[in-house]
């Protein structure tokens, strides 16, 4: 279990303040210049280091990606911070942005530095409208302390956050539908290459990286990059936060070290599954977008990268969703075809007419009016959907279709069987 | 197109702020602004875009009102009609489902009205069921307006409808007693 003084979220729940004073007596903005006086090449090695992933989902390591950023480009660079948490499922960054503000602008200086960008935008998702508002006064009091701004923190270097709020589109959690919403169109996904650390935000150089990719930076350049990776896994490194919902005790975010066994997790912090683990079903390890495992896989699991994707399913934004014995899994999975077909941005063919199709026959197979062919037919379209879209939410619709009958086909099938003879 | 003049113009406050926003831009990429803009204008309408408003924007912005159109209809928070003074918006997605979001429609459905978007008979509220809101570990949970209330049952969300009936709503946030997203222990 992941001791109090390693935790990097001290007031992940709000119990203080989230002012700079407070947040000042918490340990941030101490001394922020000297870091920055070590300069890029030193804050790049010390995240390369800390062998810290990405924490939006995709899991990329992050000191990799800003060493993509061009050092001499005459364009503007660009550091855009996506705020857009919306996979179901996951709701950490919100209590990042709410309460732990300075965390993650101090993040955005140093990231900002080490990428050579003066400007950062922080894209936050529309629905989070109490939690724009701390973020711009936690901005508003970095700007009047100095901290940002011209010669921010007196380190020499000029830097502004300006912050925007989405409308309500999942879409634009990915990053470059992210950046053309902030050139103020549809929030649709841009063919790659170029990728964004060539051509981002206005033709730019820009790197898009996760709030708490970012708001971890000044801690794991203070306490260092081998400390960040002393927990863990190689390769699965640091502490993460996780949301655990569903049927569970008591609900909540926590911050643990990564690895930690997801029985252990659920257990320790989530007050276990309602009626006990025996009551267990299936599990949702990284939200929405990754296919469950059954309760056998549940009972030894690793919540790290490596581990799940092991298991065919994956860490994404660490969300878990945990389903009890009680629960309709066709149901429960046709909720989240609903969400894709709602969500998908109507680019792509397969993606626009594929997820309200698996919607379709996902309800009725849960309505009992389905065979063993319509699964069949219905896997197949997972398959001809995955891989053939611009962005990943052609896969994200049909991988949690794909891990339900992995799992649960005979069950379902079965379900049908006793459904029609009725 | 409409013959009517149109006759929306940011008020006194939101143009300066409508100012404030355009700064935040690069000055050759005021496109960027659509989005606060349209928010800015739909807040001073009682919540919802007329064609004629998103006309006023796109002119605001220089640049072609089709664009602005596919911007409002793309982005599920751009309202087209009047919702009531209050949305109510339930999250149905799975984590909030698992948690009994169906109980909070049927109080949304017995308080408010039988069907989703429509205005209540008093023209205080609407309701719709929405895709996820990120907050599943406080599921299920409505947005009404800007706020979230959390962790609701059937009768916390009665308690909510009503305490906006009453005109002196209820706090923000958790309807279980809880802080933010920490675990009861």
């Amino acid at each position: 279990m992941l001791k109090e003084k390693d935790k990097i979220f001290t007031n992940l729940f709000g119990d203080e303040p989230f002012h700079l004073r407070n947040a000042q007596a918490r340990g941030d903005w101490d001394n922020t210049n000297e870091l920055i006086k070590k300069g890029r090449e030193w804050i790049i090695d010390e995240m390369k280091k800390s062998e810290l992933r990405g924490r939006g989902g995709a899991g990329f390591p992050t000191g990799l990606k800003w060493s993509f950023m061009p050092k001499d480009s005459k364009l503007t660079n660009y550091l855009v911070v996506n705020a857009d948490e919306s996979e179901p499922g996951t709701c950490k960054d919100r209590d990042m942005i709410r309460n732990e503000p300075h965390k993650l602008i101090e993040g955005c200086l140093l990231a900002s530095f080490a990428m050579n960008a003066h400007t950062c935008y922080i894209y936050i998702r529309g629905e989070y409208f109490n939690e724009a508002v701390v973020l711009q006064k936690a901005i508003d009091e970095a700007y009047d302390a100095g901290l940002i701004g011209k010669n921010a923190a007196k380190s020499g270097w000029d830097f502004d956050i300006f912050l925007h709020r989405g409308a309500g589109a999942y879409i634009c959690g990915e990053e470059t539908a992210l950046l053309e919403s902030l050139e103020g169109k549809k929030g649709q996904p841009r063919l790659k290459p170029p990728f964004p650390a060539n051509k981002g935000l206005y033709g730019s150089p820009t790197t898009v990286n996760n709030v708490e990719t970012i708001a971890v930076v000044p801690t794991i350049l203070r306490r260092g990059g081998e400390w960040f990776s002393s927990f863990g896994r190689p390769k699965n490194t640091g502490t993460k936060v996780f949301c655990i919902s569903g049927h569970v005790n008591n609900p909540c975010n926590i911050e643990e070290e990564m690895s930690i066994p997801l029985r252990e997790l659920i257990e320790k912090h989530a007050g276990g599954v309602t009626g006990g683990w025996d009551n267990l079903k299936a599990v949702i390890p990284g939200g929405s977008s990754v296919p469950l495992i059954p309760k056998s896989t549940c009972d030894t699991v690793m919540m790290d990268f490596d581990s799940l994707s092991a298991v065919k399913s994956g860490l994404g934004t660490a969300a878990v969703i945990v389903m009890d014995k009680s629960t309709d899994l066709v149901k429960a999975i046709s909720k989240l075809s609903r969400f894709y077909k709602h969500e998908s941005c109507g680019q792509c063919t397969p993606c626009r007419e594929g997820t309200g199709w698996m919607w379709r026959m996902m309800e009725k197979i849960g309505n009992g009016h389905a065979s063993s062919n319509d699964i069949d037919k219905l896997l197949d379209v997972t398959k001809q959907i995955e891989g053939h879209t611009i962005c990943a939410l052609g896969d994200a619709a049909a991988w949690p279709i794909q891990g339900l009958f992995r799992h649960f086909r005979d069950e379902i099938e079965d379900q049908l069987k006793k459904t029609q003879a009725a | 197109m409409s013959n009517q003049k149109n006759t929306f113009v940011f008020n006194e406050e939101n143009a300066i702020k409508a100012k404030e926003i355009l700064l935040k831009y690069p000055t050759e990429r005021k496109q960027s602004a659509i989005m606060p803009l349209l928010d800015l204008a739909q807040r001073q309408n009682e919540n919802w875009l007329s064609r004629d408003i998103v006309e006023y924007v796109a002119d605001y912005l220089e640049m072609p009102f089709i664009k602005a159109w596919e911007v409002v209809t793309f982005y599920s928070m751009y309202y087209t009609k009047y919702n009531g003074k209050y949305l109510v918006q339930v999250c149905g997605t799975t984590p909030c489902w698992l948690k009994g979001s169906d109980q909070v429609i049927k109080a949304c459905k017995e308080v408010i009205s039988p069907e989703p978007n429509t205005v209540s008979s008093d023209g205080l509220f609407s309701w719709m069921q929405v895709e996820c809101l990120g907050a599943c570990v406080n599921a299920p949970l409505v947005q009404i307006n800007d706020d979230y209330y959390e962790d609701l049952t059937y009768d916390t969300t009665k308690n909510v409808l009503q305490s906006l009936i009453d005109g002196s709503p209820l706090s923000i946030g958790s309807q279980s007693g809880r802080k933010s997203s920490k675990a009861v222990s």
